[in-house]
């Protein structure tokens, strides 16, 4: 029983690995490989570590699994969003030409027109209509 | 260890020997390297995956530290090149005429 349960959680985490490894080289930008390789690579890597924890009946063995995927669960995120922001702040950020909307550019430039000028932000022409964008620029009351 | 494993375990060893391949080629081709950092990122990964299906094959859990180890030092790995990306900019601002031009770059 628990032979055939290791087996079923080995191959499907050996098929979202591979699926993320897809994406990877698929996707057309930056974000779209880190959230191909993030999610769907953590998961196929937590399912085969799963394995192992059900397979082996030894509860060191399984505590060790459990530890691994934890520390994967909790670092994958972190690692994604350090790269992506760093990828942001250095200007290497290309998105896909299809890229609808932007939250990251809009917020900088939100807080950069709050910082230099007292005033409400000033409306980007691109972003004119943006109703988000409209409640951030009416947000608190600006700092003297 | 597991009398019924040697089937799935072999699919999947070439299902992550295929997503070793397509990794390798986005580090290979990848334009920024912002884009190499996550397909390294993802081979830490697949190496932990490997390792742990190692461990299931063979029975010997001793390998099952080595993925740990591994994990760790891959986010150490991924942070520092993290600041890294983020201290070395690419193109510099437009209306900012740089004082030192950069060498390895069009004038």
């Amino acid at each position: 029983m628990t032979e055939i349960l290791a087996s079923a959680l080995i191959l499907a985490g050996a098929g979202f690995v591979l699926i993320a490894a897809i994406g990877v080289v698929r996707m057309p930008d930056l974000p779209m490989r880190m959230h191909a390789a993030t999610k769907a690579g953590t998961l196929g890597a937590g399912l085969i570590l799963l394995a192992v924890a059900v397979a082996f009946a030894d509860p060191g063995v399984t505590v060790r699994a459990l530890a691994t995927i934890a520390f994967l669960f909790l670092t994958a995120p972190i690692s994604a969003h350090v790269v992506g922001r760093a990828a942001a702040a250095s200007g290497a950020l290309k998105l896909w030409a299809g890229t609808q909307m932007n939250d990251l550019t809009r917020d900088l430039d939100v807080a950069a027109s709050r910082a230099v000028t007292a005033d409400p932000a000033p409306v980007d022409p691109d972003l004119a209509g943006h109703a988000p964008l409209a409640d951030a620029a009416e947000g608190p009351a600006p700092r003297p | 260890m597991l009398s019924l494993l040697p089937w799935p375990a072999l699919v999947a060893f070439v299902l992550l020997g295929l997503a070793f391949v397509l990794v390798f080629i986005r580090l290979v081709r990848g334009p920024s390297l912002p884009d190499r950092v996550v397909a390294l990122d993802m081979v830490a990964f697949l190496a932990v995956a490997t390792i742990a299906l190692w461990t299931l094959v063979t029975g010997v859990t001793a390998y099952l530290d080595a993925a740990l180890v591994l994990a760790l030092i891959a986010f150490l790995a991924t942070v520092a090149f993290g600041r890294f990306i983020e201290e070395t900019p690419v193109a510099p601002p437009a209306d900012v005429p740089s004082a030192a031009p950069d060498p390895t770059r069009d004038p």
